[in-house]
């Protein structure tokens, strides 16, 4: 038996989307059949997924130039900070050549597009990897200050302090003491 | 402009006038919703097809149902153990600070009486926040003294 197809391309690429987004849970609002606008934020992972699974039905989602590049430089301050190679460059100097762009540039494209300055946010990572290492037990203060390109242990204890409101010594003891809670809860 | 999505538990009418003064004036693309105790925090959280707020601020001593007591049922609930939770108190004492945290608080605020000073603070706890939630970060380790 033949069918005879008519079809609406915009309503079927909006009810394939739509179905997607449900799935998720997330809220948008439509602005027109190309322009969808998420009212929420997805993390990588959920929308790499969404990304694929609209791939399958030919829909690509085009991600403005802004937003490439801003991922691309929370990725390459990421990379940096974790590279032990890097320690004794200065960071603005890296980024700049990983993605021949000027610092300034790199910037003020930063602090435009999310809440944070690029500075603030390079702080933080560096921060994180910190606690990482103070909780690993494996490094002295002094290797990690070295090892994240900080002048001094103290330039290190100052930003963590900064940026925490935690000395380093209280933020151990406070893990600590957390996860042993948790391992009771969890075991009792 | 994606809206942040921010829930607060106080039982106080006053403090969370303040509160709700102080992040209207901050610019930012907040939606806040707010509860006057623990019990209708949790009851709010455990809604089915509810948008998950994106930092939750709770007052240490509410009655019935206290910010710890919130804290430790949050963390053990499978869907919503990885929220940020700031806990939000007028006490300055070390050990209600520890206390927080070590409960899983990742944040914990000294409720200040300027209100320029609790929009500084609010806003810098707003916006860190953000990151670890824009970003890769992990918030395991998402520990802030205020």
């Amino acid at each position: 038996m033949k069918l005879v197809l008519g079809y609406q391309v915009d309503i079927l690429a909006r009810k394939v989307v739509e179905k997607e987004l449900m799935k998720i849970g997330v809220s948008y609002k439509y602005h027109n059949s190309s322009q969808i606008e998420l009212l929420e934020e997805l993390p990588c992972a959920v929308f790499e997924k969404l990304k694929r699974n609209l791939e399958e039905f030919g829909i690509h989602i085009r991600e403005t130039q802004q937003e490439q590049l801003i991922q691309k430089i929370k990725d390459t301050v990421s990379e940096i900070v974790h590279d032990d190679n890097y320690y004794s460059f200065k960071i603005s100097s890296i980024l700049s050549d990983k993605l021949n762009l000027s610092y300034g540039y790199i910037a003020s494209t930063f602090s435009d597009h999310t809440l944070n300055t690029l500075e603030n946010y390079i702080m933080l990572q560096k921060i994180e990897r910190a606690k990482v290492m103070i909780l690993s037990d494996e490094y002295s203060l002094t290797e990690i200050a070295y090892k994240l390109n900080y002048s001094s242990v103290g330039h290190l204890s100052n930003q963590f302090k900064k940026i925490t409101g935690l000395t380093s010594t209280s933020f151990l003891r406070i893990i600590r003491r957390r996860n042993l809670l948790y391992n009771k809860i969890n075991n009792g | 402009m994606k809206k942040i999505n921010i829930l607060l538990a106080d039982d106080d009418d006053d403090d969370r006038l303040f509160f709700s003064e102080a992040i209207e004036q901050l610019g930012l693309s907040v939606s806040l919703k707010w509860v006057v105790n623990g019990v209708e925090l949790l009851d709010y959280l455990k809604t089915p097809d509810i948008q998950l707020p994106e930092l939750i601020f709770l007052d240490l001593n509410m009655p019935i149902k206290g910010g710890i007591e919130c804290l430790i049922e949050i963390r053990s609930t499978e869907y919503l153990k990885h929220l940020s939770v700031a806990i939000y108190s007028t006490s300055s004492a070390e050990q209600d600070i520890e206390e927080s945290l070590i409960h899983g608080a990742n944040i914990y605020i000294r409720k200040p009486s300027d209100f320029d000073e609790l929009k500084a603070i609010l806003n810098k706890v707003i916006t860190t926040n953000h990151q670890y939630h824009s970003s890769h970060l992990s918030k395991e380790n998402f520990m802030m003294v205020i």
